[in-house]
């Protein structure tokens, strides 16, 4: 018995000790709650909407989006834009193609089935066009980071004065959420800075989590389809098990032994 | 293998099995005689055959689609998720099947350990499953590297890296390993051909390790020897068959709701960044499932002897046959073994615990006491245990009342607790 006393204490201490290395993090990440988190789960379609207006008007000039199509902004389970939005929206952009007959590569409208066209030719010229940070690609941003939508909506909002005491450089962010809070990404959303066609008021808190829940769209463009296909899939394998269950119960009635 | 001879009914059936007795293998494998006392822990040989099914088709189709190249690797499991059909499914089921089978056989190594299924006449059995479980460990390795993300790179940086630990040769072996000087495409080219290759030798080795456990039949929660078949047995098919198919469901619902409804929660956010190898992640860690191993590589100041470490960390295992002599088998009759078994859970769970945190510090200290421990049980207590514990009386069969007329083990072991205590 002393033994078990002993590495109960053990065990007491390594909790303890573990709890206070804990501290001294990065503060709470703010949790505005999210549509598309429950084991239903769906995202909101409006919200989907206006977050891809916020990308494109104010992300989009830095951050690239290179995993996505056009064609994935009318597919279900996404912004479902009717096909011609999409055809409109793709219709804005500009992409290089060919070589044609002649051997010229020639610019023409993008279609459906282009995807999304990047804001730099390359990550040099991202580099340089942004104080040589890097604008992250935000196909798989919300996967890529821990904290998912929360963090994002945190960073994308998290914007302070730094502590006093604390020098930041030229083009350097005070942001309280970002890990070791210096961000080169200036401060972006401030009210009115979309107009929103649906008439919603665009606050930066409003914009922000129309933005992420795009962004978690573009992370995840299955997710609705997994939900749906999970809740039939746990269904049928739990009346699966109960029949088996049973089953299992009448064969072994022929031997004495429980199970 | 099994007492009396079969005959096939059918006239073809006999010609085909003179032949190749495959309705003999049938009919053995359906009629073999198992302890009918085995508990849900006896489940998880079945439910670890699913899994590496499970991991070899969805593996199959995933490798119709992905490009094992530096440059588009990362774009093809995109692909994946995005446009192929039910990609998204095939490539969750894969990534998650990993942990589940990692899961299971945990519980697996635990169960033989508890019951002692690793002592004479198994030690074959178990020998051939700590290669399986080697294996595993390279193959899951191999595959955390081809997404090429950045722990993908990273972990494959770290883990290469050791073999540079080899002393004079070290170097060039890891250069061998690379295919170049750093970790970059012809890495990657031939970890993906070797991830394909593994399973199947894992699958062969699963073969081997089911002959093997049919030439003894398997230990049971009591850890005697039975005869076989008798009143201690039943036969495989219904009864183990449809048990093992319950808890596999059971099991599936776990693995269903990772899938499903947190299909990311056990891989590491770093991994859907494409690999740089410029830009370092602030802490590199691998799996879950490889985090106590790697605390003990850590836990070691050196880089020899860490890597010593760490690979000693299985071969005790693989010794442990002769390291624990106890005659007893089931821990339910080894009064301070089964302290010292749950001891050891809590050690493993620890060391895990503290391959996750940064190597610094508390952690670090006790993450040396922990990987000291580990090595204590297996190479003192045990040999120690297995001379001075008095163990308490075994029944003779799991049937016939024995002991004071209890047939049923579960209340024969309530009554040896009090002979014992009281």
């Amino acid at each position: 018995m002393k033994i078990v006393k002993l590495f109960t204490l053990f065990l007491t201490i390594l909790t303890h000790t573990s709890l206070s290395f804990a501290a001294g993090e990065n503060p709470t990440l703010m949790k505005p709650g999210w549509s598309f988190q429950s084991f239903f789960g769906k995202f909101d379609r409006a919200s989907l909407q206006r977050g891809y207006q916020v990308y494109t008007e104010v992300c989009a000039s830095c951050h690239s989006m290179k995993y996505l199509s056009y064609r994935n902004l009318a597919e279900e389970g996404g912004p479902e834009f009717s096909l011609e939005q999409a055809k409109a929206i793709a219709g804005n952009f500009e992409v290089v193609d060919g070589p044609n007959s002649d051997g010229e590569m020639f610019t023409r409208p993008a279609k459906l089935s282009d995807k999304f066209v990047m804001p730099y030719a390359n990550e040099q010229e991202a580099k340089v066009s942004n104080g040589g940070a890097y604008p992250p690609d935000m196909s798989v941003l919300v996967k890529a980071r821990a904290g998912g939508a929360d963090y994002i909506y945190s960073v994308i909002l998290g914007y302070e004065d730094p502590p006093v005491g604390m020098k930041l450089d030229d083009g350097v962010y005070y942001n309280k959420y970002m890990y070791g809070n210096k961000i080169k990404m200036p401060p972006q959303l401030y009210d009115d800075l979309v107009t929103y066609a649906d008439g919603t008021t665009a606050t930066p808190e409003q914009m922000a989590k129309d933005v992420t829940t795009f962004l978690a769209w573009t992370a995840e463009p299955k997710l609705e389809e997994r939900h749906k296909f999970g809740f039939r899939a746990i269904l049928y394998l739990i009346i699966l098990t109960i029949l088996v269950y049973f089953s299992m119960k009448k064969i072994w009635s022929r031997i004495e032994t429980k199970i | 293998m099994s007492s009396h001879e079969y005959t096939p009914s059918s006239k073809f059936g006999k010609w085909f099995n003179d032949r190749l007795p495959l309705l003999t293998l049938a009919n053995h494998l359906t009629d073999y005689p198992t302890p009918k006392n085995l508990n849900y822990w006896w489940t998880f040989g079945g439910i670890l055959t699913f899994c590496l099914i499970t991991q070899i088709v969805t593996g199959l189709v995933l490798a119709m689609h992905y490009v094992a190249h530096a440059d588009l690797a990362f774009e093809s499991v995109e692909h994946i998720m995005r446009d192929v059909n039910y990609g998204w499914l095939i490539r969750y089921v894969h990534a998650n099947g990993a942990s589940m089978f990692f899961l299971a056989v945990y519980i697996h190594i635990f169960r033989a350990l508890y019951y002692g299924s690793y002592k004479s006449p198994r030690e074959v059995i178990w020998i051939i499953g700590m290669l399986i479980y080697f294996l595993m460990m390279a193959t899951a390795f191999l595959g955390y590297v081809l997404p090429w993300g950045q722990m993908s790179f990273w972990g494959a940086t770290v883990i290469t890296n050791l073999f540079s630990a080899i002393p004079l040769i070290g170097e060039s072996v890891t250069h061998w390993l690379w295919g170049g000087y750093s970790v970059d495409n012809p890495t990657l080219t031939r970890f993906f051909s070797l991830h394909y290759l593994f399973p199947f030798l894992i699958l062969g080795l699963v073969i081997l390790h089911i002959w093997a456990l049919h030439v003894p039949g398997n230990n049971n929660p009591i850890g005697i020897d039975i005869k076989k078949p008798s009143n201690d047995t039943v036969p495989f098919h219904p009864y183990i068959v449809i048990k093992d198919l319950f808890a596999l469901l059971i099991f599936l619902i776990i693995f269903a709701f990772f899938v499903f409804f947190s299909p990311n929660i056990l891989g590491h956010s770093d991994n859907y960044i494409e690999a740089n190898p410029l830009v370092t992640p602030a802490h590199i860690v691998p799996e879950w499932y490889l985090l106590p191993f790697y605390a003990i590589l850590r836990s070691v100041p050196d880089k020899l002897l860490g890597v010593i470490a760490m690979f000693a960390s299985i071969f005790v295992l693989v010794i442990l046959p002769w390291l624990d002599t106890s005659k007893v088998r089931s821990a339910l009759f080894r009064p301070i073994y089964k302290q010292f078994y749950w001891f050891l859970v809590a050690d493993v769970l620890i060391l895990g615990y503290m391959g996750a945190m940064p190597a610094e510090g508390n952690y670090l200290l006790i993450a040396r006491i922990a990987t000291a421990y580990y090595f204590i049980h297996f190479l003192i207590i045990l040999p120690l245990l297995s001379k001075k514990e008095k163990t308490l009386d075994i029944p003779l069969s799991i049937t016939e009342p024995v002991l004071g007329g209890m047939p049923n083990p579960a209340i024969a072991k309530e009554d040896f607790k009090l002979k014992s205590l009281g």
